[in-house]
């Protein structure tokens, strides 16, 4: 029984584990909740994850009625990879937030905090899930009304500001999605995406859905914060709570990128968008830009939290390119750096978060002798530094591999150039940072300063175990993100 | 002896680095286990001489990387003479390092000797490195594993050192080595090291010509010119790092892949019939003499060393481009013939700075009265990197000069002629100064503490032993095969 409604309890347990949070208005129990909910959903994501691998695609009808009446659920090698993803994370910064909000957070907020938590994780394991357009639209809302709020909650009151704009910005993309899918409809009559994307192949590419892939490509271009389009993202990352800045950039952006794959593949098929149309040019022109441009602001950022925040922007550049470059092994490098950077930025700011926790968010000259005070801290934004830049033996070496590949099997040796060019600008910001933290006498914030309680420096450290493992043993990785590639491809040939 | 395994040589310094950190509190524990581990690896390594000379190249797989792609240790000659060479040495580097760290009150000692201890596992990694992307892991941990030692000071200065040393060092590797590598990965979908090349038939002039360039200048620890600026600013590290690192481990490290490469990805026999390849030659010879002009220009006595140092690098990149049997071997016996005599001539410097704090030449009139053990050591280094018989640099130079004239191309043989002259202008001076010349000031000091004596005896007597028993070197670097059966 239980076995076959994994899919909907998949984004049930958390959706229900939101409201009961907000009922019982006590801190900690909001928490345990948080916390059995968060670890159900993670045993959920990888049971699935091994089913796909074992039996192939599941569909499931959620409340028994049947597409195209009901609403799918659909679940395959890619989005499975996804849902492990984000739940995973999900379930190892949870026991890290307790003592994290407990400084940055009012103690009577923490019940709303874990709430708003909890919805967000439903709404982007809903997106990620659902095979169902118009479900899709409001998966997504739900996660970023949630995710306003957890960035609203800093205790800068910048963030109000930043949580502001994030809400305009986001508000635009998910009216140019809600437009995108109202159009698809329109032309096929039908909101399953496995049913559009049947439909899309029949028919020749009307002017409406031409103007559907454009809506949904913007829309979904402004939620993964694509350049020139992440202009909320520094600011919203930047005075966000350090748990939200970690959980956020290691999932919100990813399933944006899930969408695009979707959209752009399943629904649209690569041979309307890639042969047809632009769409591979224009996605490597932003990639190629987002590499350099945000990785040259990040240079001379002041705010630690702000310059890892472009970083994100660069490293999403990265994903994108490998979509664009649209073969197997550009598609594999992408979707390996969907997990590489989740991995990577995830250990940066929770290890940040254990700064905070005793200085308050730093600027750069106040990590000034941080390895003689926090070394473990310290240490471990080395091992998550080296691997934003690719050293090998680090999980960001994996998918750079893939993409410098990708480009030479195009030919296209210039942008292989270009790829490994902007990780010399990546050793440029990591260094600074390390050089201040080894190299300087304490500041005065950090002199009487000593390292985050385990409870926070455990799920940092798992994250940042995790880039030296997956970049050594990379079967599972690499194994997992080929079949995805190869799903995704199938439509091209 | 039965043959262990070479995982082991991996293992052992990894180890020693982790008891190391652990035992860090009681400076006697750890030196002594320093000097266990380096003991341990010696072992580890001369067990697996026997069999690389009987022709066994013995394989182990690994971690799968990537797909079709393992992290892969192979034991063939070259990567055993470099692994023979580096490990004997940190022995006699380590006593060195006990005397130099505690004569000098160096802080953060253990640090000091955990960094020396993975570095040494990385080198062992580089040599033993059964295919390209193997030896990139191992190349990229030297890098980092040493730069805490290159900025071991902590001062502004060695953080510009540092700075330097670590952009050009992981600036060349990433942005042109890894390159090379990823496209002879997709040219020939593998990166094993095989006799007789992996690229052959499968690239052509142009294509060649660029990988080589891509190779050549991304490893940018033989420090070929215009990629050398690393190697001098190196020199603000503490002796013993500058002696066995940057004049052993990772300059070797350099100059082996570059013969690996040539030998095992591009195939001698490959390279020999393109002539887009023939600029390497001239890069080389130019960074020879380049660097010999500079070294007689410079009065820092390490900086003249480091300068030395990039010359004699070159030697081995341009004798293994010359492409013939005879000055590849040359090429691989070089990598421990200079190696013996230039940490001798560091070791001399070092214990010059121990004993008198001096560091330029001009201040070492004289200095031959009051330290006579260690400028005879200095003068045996120089005469052996001159290439005077009976010292052990003789023999190098003598199959490279041989593999040159055989192809007929003189300049190659009059390039080395001057850099020989060049050697004996900058080194002579220094050893006529210490030992004819009168001090100025009235010296106050004698030798350098017995730990940096002993150091300095045992590798000058090395540079002359090796000279007459240089059995085992040479059948190693005679077995590398230049050309395929």
């Amino acid at each position: 029984m239980i076995e076959n409604n994994l899919p909907a309890l998949q984004v049930v347990l958390p959706l229900i584990a939101a409201p009961i949070c907000v009922l019982l208005r006590r801190g900690t129990l909001a928490w345990l909740i948080a916390w059995s909910a968060s670890w159900a959903a993670a045993a959920v994501a990888i049971a699935l994850m091994l089913r796909v691998l074992d039996s192939g695609t599941i569909s499931y009808a959620l409340g028994g009625w049947p597409a195209p009446w009901g609403i799918e659920y659909r679940v395959d090698p890619v989005n499975a990879f996804v849902l492990v993803l984000v739940s995973v994370v999900g379930a190892i910064i949870v026991p890290y937030a307790r003592r994290s909000i407990g400084t940055e957070i009012r103690s009577e907020q923490h019940y709303l905090y874990w709430a708003a938590y909890l919805l967000c994780l439903a709404g982007l394991l809903g997106v990620t899930i659902t095979g169902d357009a118009f479900n899709v639209f409001v998966f997504l809302e739900v996660s970023a009304l949630a995710s306003y709020i957890l960035i609203a909650f800093g205790r800068d009151r910048r963030a109000l500001v930043a949580a502001y704009q994030y809400l305009i910005m986001g508000t635009i993309g998910a009216t140019f999605i809600v437009i995108g899918v109202g159009l698809l409809y329109l032309m096929t009559g039908t909101l399953n995406l496995a049913d559009i994307a049947q439909r899309i192949s029949e028919m020749p590419l009307h002017r409406p859905l031409l103007a559907a892939l454009a809506f949904l490509t913007v829309g979904i271009s402004l939620k993964l914060a694509l350049f020139p389009l992440h202009l909320w993202l520094p600011n919203a990352y930047a005075y966000a709570p350090s748990v939200s800045t970690a959980f956020l950039a290691a999932t919100a952006t990813k399933v944006a990128v899930y969408l695009l794959l979707r959209f752009s593949f399943t629904v649209f098929g690569p041979s309307h968008v890639f042969i047809l149309l632009p769409f591979d040019e224009i996605l490597l022109v932003l990639s190629v830009a987002a590499m350099f441009i945000a990785s040259t602001v990040a240079i001379f950022q002041d705010d630690v939290k702000r310059m890892f925040a472009y970083s994100s922007v660069a490293q999403i550049g990265y994903i994108t390119l490998g979509i664009g470059l649209a073969s197997t092994s550009g598609l594999t490098g992408g979707i390996v750096h969907l997990f590489n950077h989740a991995v990577a930025k995830g250990a940066i700011f929770l290890l940040l978060g254990c700064v905070a926790l005793r200085i308050g968010q730093p600027g750069i000259s106040q990590m000034a002798g941080l390895a003689r005070r926090m070394p473990l801290t310290a240490a471990g934004l080395v091992v998550a530094g080296l691997s934003l830049i690719g050293i090998p033996g680090t999980v960001g070496f994996v998918s750079k591999w893939f993409l410098v590949l990708a480009a030479l099997e195009k030919g296209w040796w210039w942008m292989a150039g270009l790829v490994l060019m902007s990780s010399l600008l990546t050793v440029v910001y990591v260094w600074r940072v390390i050089e201040i933290c080894y190299f300087r006498e304490p500041s005065a914030d950090l002199k009487d300063a000593d390292e985050a309680p385990l409870s926070m420096l455990i799920p940092a450290w798992i994250f940042v175990v995790a880039c030296i493992y997956f970049g050594l043993d990379t079967s599972s990785t690499v194994g997992t993100a080929a079949i995805a590639a190869q799903t995704l491809l199938e439509a091209m040939q | 002896m039965n043959a262990l395994d070479p995982q082991l040589a991996l293992a052992v310094p990894a180890l020693g680095a982790v008891l190391i950190a652990i035992f860090g509190r009681w400076p006697n524990l750890r030196e002594t286990i320093t000097l266990i581990t380096a003991l341990a690896l010696l072992l580890v390594v001369a067990s697996l001489v026997p069999l690389v000379l009987d022709g066994e190249r013995p394989s182990v797989r690994m971690l799968s990387m990537l797909p079709g792609l393992s992290i892969q240790l192979t034991l063939e000659p070259l990567g055993m003479l470099f692994a023979l060479v580096a490990s004997s040495l940190w022995i006699v580097n380590s006593i060195y390092s006990i005397g130099y760290m505690r004569g000098n009150n160096e802080a953060n000692q253990t640090r000091f000797y955990v960094c020396f201890a993975i570095a040494l596992a990385c080198t062992m990694g580089i040599a033993f490195a059964g295919n390209l992307l193997t030896l990139f892991l191992f190349y990229e941990g030297l890098t980092l594993s040493t730069y805490p030692l290159v900025t071991h000071h902590g001062t502004p200065e060695a953080k510009r050192a540092g700075r330097i040393y670590l952009g050009v060092l992981i600036g060349t590797s990433i942005g042109l080595l890894l390159l090379g590598i990823v496209w002879t990965w997709s040219l020939t979908g593998t990166l094993e090291f095989r006799v007789g090349g992996i690229l052959a038939d499968k690239a052509n002039a142009t294509t060649t010509g660029v990988l080589l360039a891509l190779y050549m200048f991304g490893i940018g620890k033989a420090a070929l010119m215009p990629v050398h600026r690393w190697l001098p600013a190196a020199m603000v590290a503490p002796t013993p790092v500058s002696a066995l690192l940057h004049a052993v481990a990772i300059v070797k490290a350099g100059v082996f892949s570059v013969v690996k490469v040539i030998v095992y990805v591009f195939g001698v026999e490959n390279l020999a019939g393109m002539s887009s390849a023939n600029w390497l030659a001239w890069v080389a010879g130019f960074t020879i003499i380049a660097a010999s002009i500079v070294a007689l220009r410079a009065d820092n006595l390490k900086r003249r060393l480091a300068y030395s140092t990039i010359s004699q690098l070159s030697y081995v990149t341009l004798a293994a481009t010359l492409l013939t049997p005879v000055s590849i071997i040359g090429a691989a016996f070089h990598i421990a013939a200079h190696a013996v005599s230039k940490i001798t001539l560091f070791f001399a410097a070092g214990a010059i700075y121990t004993a008198s704090h001096k560091t330029e030449i001009s201040q070492l009139d004289g200095i031959g009265r009051s330290m006579p053990i260690t400028m005879t050591a200095f003068a045996i280094g120089a005469l052996s990197l001159i290439g005077i018989p009976p010292a052990v640099g003789f023999i190098s130079k003598w199959y490279i000069l041989s593999g040159a004239a055989s192809t007929g191309q003189m300049w190659v043989v009059a390039i080395f002629i001057v850099s020989t002259l060049l050697n004996a202008g900058y080194f002579l001076p220094i050893v006529y100064a210490a030992f004819f010349k009168t001090s100025r000031d009235e010296a106050t000091h004698g030798e350098a503490p017995l730990p940096i004596l002993i150091a300095l005896i045992v590798t000058a007597t090395l540079t002359i032993a090796l000279f007459f028993f240089s059995d085992i070197p040479l059948r190693l670097a005679t077995a590398v095969p230049a050309l395929p059966d």
